[in-house]
């Protein structure tokens, strides 16, 4: 019995592009040559690794020599921030990120903390925005790396990528943004926003897993990641993941033609979602900004209901949905973004991302909130802190 | 008609493994879940070697196990009850002198507890779990936990506090299994962890050193040395901190008596530990309280007011004959026929009539 299942969870992961597939799969048979040798067969792989090198810059305003192929968004990130540190150490070892940031970036800021790099983690404000003027007062004269992401990854929102470029750019600084979630969804130019590092992955907008990349600003001293062959200018050896590639330049040049669409197309299910939910599910809060938020993401906190057991109905219904973020889901543990941006611990784990695409549809969405809304009052019938809730005896505190 | 729901506690081992399989053959509709409790701190030391059941590979075979049986598997987080209701008692009961199980904790708090009311409200009807012991229902009405037919591996002792309305909605599958069966039940099937090892042990203290544990918990304000003394008062010489002693111990005193000595009482209010020989660690009766009455309704009792039975005064212990009687609100005093030894407070008496759990509370010191 396969049941119709309800995906949402698109910050989490997305579905290949059946177009991507089939860009990939001759670089799988015919076309597996090495794209290092001589020979045409090699020659073939070596084109289209150019091909899809070049689609990557041109939708971010950046030259060819400025993309890096990556195993996905993780070593981007680590390598930005590592490499740039190591590179730099004698100009100083001071970096500013945020608390929200993905945990590829805060974990990499922890082991350059533990060798003797030190590391400002900005707070953000109540929906989840760093503030510019605090990252400007955070920089010191040994700052060397300023790392901020695009789009959060849990709560959605946007971070003032410019303004914190016009700061770097300003101070010469240098500044790393993650775009893991935002690249393929919103337009990125970065030179209009003076990004030195980005990073990216495939997955996250109907690409293959396991490839990404990194763009750094050519200038930008760096240190290389693998050590081996002339892959990657030397800085990321290895054999390229040609189907990968291949599948990532593809799926790239899907997203950046159907942007426009797609996202309208998001935000219209989203905001139904929102309105949906607000308006039928008592004591519910949307978790991030509502206006500076990608199109895809919807966050809520439900009170008196323990995310987990959300997840777990929802999942028996066939409705694929997330507490936060993927790689902490199975240790169920309040998201630092939702402590972040001051929840308390017991309402920041009664929260539910639901990530939209364009292949979701309105009835999805009915679908959805009419499962969310039998199951949290469901679980709230259940709870004896919303049993004294409702008899009065605890006050009621706003969220 | 609707399949019945169950939740499997599954700890990633072979108990758990075949009780879920076997509850998928009787027709339920079967759901593993996987607690997590302690992941925190072990994760925090790589390398170390996992203990117990509910480590980080326990999800990663648990996981692997639902697979194989083609059944949905979740990991809930129970860190924040096991902290509070096992770890915190636990190091507690060490500062005032008493020596804790554990176990007792978990499965009352936790696994039952928690897991129930959490499996309930995912639309469970039952929880389940791996544990060599058998739930009935008796004609007096009652649940009942009773041995299961392994005698070498029963495991009720640490299941004496399971509540009727708890028992109402538990099963045991493997309880009536030899230890044995299930290992080839487990291997005829193939499943993946059909070889593992049995976890031993307290799970969260993987290298027993539990006064280290304590330590490290209480930031090294357990309470520290103080005097060895005799039950007349006289000092003996020095000790490490009450919390590296339980009743009945005689190893590790560093102690030169010319005669074998065991302590007999430990006393946190003056930081002593009492120290005796061999007849002063024997009891002839014991005094428990927090009783929870299981095969036996409170007051079923003969006419002189009393109950034999067969009372286990830890996990280990044979068990003694006695008699039992109520001695106070949610008290029960249990008389041996021969003195046993080293009755220690804080750990639990579990008391037995044909195989059943009467009964049992928590040790108290007089």
């Amino acid at each position: 019995m396969k049941r119709h299942v309800i995906y949402l969870d698109n910050a989490a992961t997305t579905r290949t592009a059946p177009e991507a597939v089939e860009a990939m799969l001759p670089y799988f048979s015919e076309q597996y040559g090495n794209p290092s040798s001589i020979y045409s067969v090699g020659c073939a792989a070596k084109e289209a690794v150019i091909k899809a090198r070049e689609t990557i810059a041109s939708t971010l305003g950046a030259k060819t020599n400025e993309i890096y192929f990556t195993g996905g968004g993780s070593e981007a990130d680590n390598w930005a921030l590592v490499g740039v540190a190591e590179a730099y150490a004698e100009k100083g070892k001071h970096i500013i990120t945020s608390k929200i940031e993905h945990h590829a970036v805060l974990h990499t800021c922890q082991y350059l903390e533990k060798r003797g790099y030190e590391v400002t983690y900005l707070d953000v404000d109540e929906n989840g925005i760093v503030k510019p003027e605090e990252v400007e007062r955070a920089i010191r004269p040994d700052t060397i790396l300023i790392s901020v992401m695009f789009a959060n990854n849990e709560i959605g929102t946007l971070q003032p990528v410019r303004e914190i470029g016009e700061i770097a750019k300003r101070h010469k600084t240098l500044f790393h943004t993650d775009a893991v979630q935002a690249y393929g969804h919103v337009p990125i130019r970065v030179d209009e926003l003076h990004i030195d590092l980005l990073s990216a992955s495939g997955h996250k907008f109907h690409g293959p897993k396991g490839i990404g990349f990194l763009y750094l600003r050519a200038g930008v001293k760096m240190r290389a990641f693998l050590h081996g062959g002339q892959q990657e200018r030397g800085r990321r050896a290895g054999t390229e993941n040609v189907p990968g590639i291949v599948g990532l330049g593809r799926a790239a040049q899907l997203a950046f033609s159907r942007m426009e669409e797609n996202g309208a197309r998001e935000k219209e299910l989203r905001d139904y979602l929102i309105g949906r939910m607000e308006k039928e599910v008592p004591y519910c809060r949307l978790n991030g900004d509502r206006e500076r938020r990608l199109s895809n993401n919807v966050n809520f906190s439900f009170r008196f209901v323990e995310g987990e057991s959300l997840l777990i109905m929802l999942d028996m219904k066939g409705i694929c949905a997330s507490s936060g973020s993927a790689c902490t889901s199975g240790s169920l543990d309040p998201s630092h973004v939702l402590l972040a941006i001051g929840l308390p611990h017991e309402i920041a784990h009664g929260s539910l991302r639901l990530t939209v695409s364009a292949e979701n549809t309105r009835e999805e969405m009915d679908e959805t909130v009419d499962a969310v809304k039998e199951i949290v009052a469901k679980l709230r019938d259940m709870s004896p802190l919303y049993e004294d809730f409702q008899k009065g005896k605890s006050a009621p505190e706003r969220i | 008609m609707r399949k019945k729901k169950v939740v499997v506690g599954m700890s990633g081992g072979v108990d758990s493994s075949v009780a879920a399989y076997l509850l998928k053959e009787q027709g339920y509709e079967v759901i593993g879940v996987t607690m997590q409790i302690w992941q925190e701190e072990a994760q925090e030391k790589p390398g170390r070697e996992e203990g117990g059941c509910c480590g980080l590979s326990a999800v990663e075979d648990a996981r692997r196990v639902a697979q194989f049986l083609g059944i949905p598997y979740y990991v809930m987080n129970f860190r924040k009850e096991f902290r509070e209701k096992v770890v915190d008692y636990f190091v507690g009961e060490y500062l005032h002198g008493r020596t804790p199980n554990p176990c007792i904790a978990c499965n009352r708090y936790v696994k039952w507890e928690s897991l129930l009311h959490r499996s309930l409200a995912i639309g469970a009807d039952y929880i389940a779990t791996g544990h060599y012991a058998r739930v009935e229902r008796l004609a007096n009405g009652r649940y009942a936990i009773c041995h299961s037919v392994t005698a070498a591996k029963d495991q009720t002792y640490a299941l004496y506090s399971l509540t009727q309305e708890q028992l109402a909605h538990t099963l045991m599958p493997i309880g009536s299994y030899e230890k044995d069966k299930i290992r080839s039940i487990a291997r005829e099937l193939g499943l993946p962890v059909a070889n593992k090892p049995d976890s031993q042990e307290i799970c969260f203290i993987p290298d027993h050193d539990y006064a280290g544990f304590i330590d490290r918990e209480t930031k090294g304000q357990a309470p520290g040395p103080g005097n060895f003394v005799t039950a007349g008062g006289e000092t003996l010489g020095v000790h490490k901190g009450i919390t590296h002693y339980t009743i009945g111990q005689r190893k590790g005193l560093e102690l030169a008596m010319g005669r074998p000595v065991f302590v007999t009482q430990i006393r946190p209010e003056t930081n002593e530990v009492v120290i005796g020989e061999g007849e002063d660690v024997f009891s002839k009766e014991l005094l428990c309280g927090q009783v929870n009455y299981m095969a036996m309704e409170e007051g079923e009792l003969d006419a002189k007011g009393t109950r034999r039975a067969v009372a286990k005064i830890r996990y280990a212990h044979k068990g003694a004959g006695c008699r039992i009687e109520k001695a106070g609100e949610g008290r029960i005093r249990c008389t041996f026929e021969e003195p046993v030894r080293a009755v220690t407070p804080g750990q639990a008496v579990v008391f037995y009539e044909d195989g059943y759990v009467l009964g049992g509370g928590t040790i108290i010191r007089e």
